[in-house]
């Protein structure tokens, strides 16, 4: 067969509406258990897509997967056009434009705010150049466009240890916004928030995936907040994908509801 | 933007006019005096030593010049342990043995300079091997009559051992008290193959019997003052050095390796190699450090390699305050004065005095003495915090 345009490789031309991540048939078993089982699912481009289900569904397992730090038994993960996930570590995938927000918030509580966001700063990440590296000009700038972002300009003088558990929530999310990642992956972000917090959560996802164009993947157990974002669910249970649509099927999906309704 | 917040925000970088080594010293209150009270020693003793007169009060002894000598290469060791303990977070219970090894290093040039001067009168080999019969000087030895050659490997050695073990131990990601346990293990393994005659460095006896150091006298006053001036200069280069890595971007990924490790890693750092950076930095301090105490005191044996020895400088470190750089020096310089005072007027009471000024120290001053300041400030802030709330 001819190729009637170049074959593309790498991240070329993954356009809006294409596919970003592609996970088939994943399974990981944990001493029998089967955490993940023959898993697949396909998040596009530039798409703000929320995961639910209950513990043990398999979600942070599946996060563990992209991420690099569990590596599963069977299956592909393929990111972009031709990016093998399974045969790259941790810095490598994050490097390649996959960011993770863990459930608890882990910023560096020692460091400032501004501190934060430089360490987790887009540059060379290699030892010679961190020890000389000095923040360009389009680096500040980068960086008071995220504190703008994720509104903690006020803060930015403040050890991230001593800010609010919304405050920390927001600064690590512009932690992986300073990365410039293609994937978002956060988990649980509104665990914990006040009402206020949570809308303000809700803004910053939605305007993350429309106006600064990421794909967003949002695990959450709350579902006033996903109904609030949501445009795509999808449902995880016992570790394959239950039900996928918009929220409004998904809930009138009889096997969702037999699951979690007990119909 | 916001124009005020950029201006703000390039007020923290520090102003670029200003020299190195103030630039370095910024914000570092505790760092400056300690630089300013080590030239200011510095200065002192070598004018008592070498220009006022014996009878004099002021004088300061040929002993008392390598004693402190022998603080300041050990305030070194403690500086470099702090890199690893206070910044990196590794608890290190081996690092006596770099310090050990750039000290082996310095003694077997030191050996090579005694050519026939020795007991045995033997131009080819030092006395310890004639006495276990050697034929011939074993192959590592060679070089050794070189100053220079010996320099780099006071320097190639604690690095090149640092390099190996911490690449093993980090890719492994071995952390924690497994980690600490491990490096003591080395250090002990360390130590048991240096007691061994057959090793071919002096076994139990170490080496000794050193006459002098490029050509000049160990036993002159004018040689002591000038080894004890390059350990200050040392010493004084170690803290700026120590304190570069720590302002740099660097120096934040290592606290921020030392805080929460797995995030390090998911921002997209190698965190195995930072470590291994700052480790092997360390190292080489710390093989320079024991490249000064030897001369100094003399001699250098196996015990220095001892388990022992490396745990007493966790609490020289801890004494002094972890993470502060200038406290691990003054925390070395408590510690082993008060060593040398105990040991000198009541031996059998260091141990039990060394033990109660570690509880003391750990129980009333957290922070080390380094942190008493802030301790203060604190328990201030406090009071008046309390004292309004109670109005």
């Amino acid at each position: 067969m001819l190729l009637t345009s170049r074959p593309k490789h790498g991240l070329d031309a993954i356009d809006k509406g294409k596919t970003l991540l592609y996970v088939d048939d994943v399974t990981v078993s944990f001493d029998g258990f089967k955490a993940l089982n023959s898993l697949s699912l396909t998040v596009q481009s530039e798409e703000l897509r929320c995961i639910i289900g209950a513990n043990g569904a398999g979600k942070s397992t599946m996060m563990d997967v992209i991420t690099g730090k569990t590596k599963p038994d069977s299956g592909k993960v393929i990111f972009g056009n031709d990016i093998n996930l399974l045969t790259m570590d941790e810095p490598a995938i994050a490097e390649v434009g996959i960011g993770r927000k863990f459930q608890k918030p882990t910023v560096f509580p020692g460091h400032t705010v501004a501190e934060n966001l430089e360490l987790a700063m887009k540059a060379n990440k290699s030892v010679w150049s961190t020890l000389f590296a000095r923040m360009t000009p389009e680096q500040q700038d980068k960086l008071h466009e995220t504190l703008q972002v994720i509104g903690l300009q006020e803060e930015y003088k403040r050890h991230a240890g001593a800010l609010s558990h919304g405050q920390k929530q927001w600064l690590e999310i512009g932690m992986l916004l300073m990365q410039n990642p293609l994937l978002l992956l956060v988990d649980e972000p509104v665990a914990g928030m006040t009402a206020q917090e949570i809308e303000k959560t809700a803004e910053l996802l939605v305007s993350l995936a429309d106006v600064h164009k990421h794909s967003v993947v949002v695990v959450e157990h709350d579902m006033e907040f996903v109904r609030s974002i949501a445009r795509k669910v999808t449902v995880l249970h016992e570790g394959s994908v239950l039900a996928e649509g918009n929220m409004e099927s998904v809930q009138n999906n009889p096997d969702v509801r037999r699951v979690y309704l007990g119909e | 933007m916001n124009t005020a917040q950029t201006h703000s925000l390039e007020k923290t970088s520090p102003p670029k006019r200003q020299p190195l080594v103030m630039r370095l010293l910024d914000k570092d209150p505790g760092g400056k005096i300690t630089i300013s009270l080590l030239i200011l020693i510095g200065i002192y003793v070598s004018i008592a030593n070498l220009l006022i007169p014996e009878d004099s009060v002021f004088h300061i002894t040929a002993y008392g010049v390598t004693l402190l000598g022998k603080y300041i290469s050990f305030a070194l060791l403690a500086l470099s342990l702090d890199l690893v303990w206070g910044y990196l977070g590794v608890l290190s219970l081996g690092h006596g043995a770099f310090f050990a090894l750039g000290g082996y290093a310095m003694g077997m040039y030191l050996m090579r300079q005694i050519g026939d001067r020795g007991v045995y009168g033997n131009p080819e080999l030092p006395d310890f091997m004639v006495f276990l019969n050697y034929q011939e000087l074993p192959w590592f030895w060679l070089g050794f009559d070189n100053f220079l050659f010996a320099a780099l490997m006071i320097v190639l050695i604690p690095g090149l051992l640092a390099f190996v073990f911490g690449w093993l131990a980090f890719r492994s990601r071995v952390t924690g008290v497994y980690l600490s346990i491990i490096t003591q293990a080395l250090t002990f393994a360390l130590m048991l193959a240096f007691f061994r005659n057959d090793m071919g460095l002096g076994g139990n006896n170490g080496l000794t019997d050193f006459k002098d150091i490029l050509g000049f006298n160990l036993q002159s006053d004018t040689t002591r003052v000038g080894l004890f001036l390059t350990s200050i200069i040392m010493l004084i280069l170690g803290y700026l050095v120590s304190r570069a890595i720590i302002l740099s971007k660097l120096g934040r990924v290592v606290t921020a390796i030392r805080d929460s490790e797995s995030r390090v890693r998911f921002i997209g750092y190698r965190v195995e190699h930072f470590k291994l950076f700052v480790f092997v930095v360390a190292a080489i301090m710390a093989g320079i450090a024991g490249a000064l105490y030897v001369p100094q005191v003399g001699i250098i044996n196996p015990a220095v390699f001892s388990p022992l020895f490396s745990i007493e400088l966790i609490i020289w470190v801890a004494i002094g305050g972890r993470g502060t750089l200038y406290g691990a020096i003054i925390g070395a310089f408590i510690v082993s004065y008060s060593k040398t005072y105990f040991t000198g007027a009541w031996p059998e009471a260091w141990l039990y005095a060394l033990g109660a000024l570690f509880v003391l120290v750990t129980l009333f001053l957290p922070k080390g003495v380094a942190g008493l300041k802030a301790q203060f400030k604190e328990n201030k802030f406090l009071k008046t915090l309390t004292f309004k709330k109670a109005n």
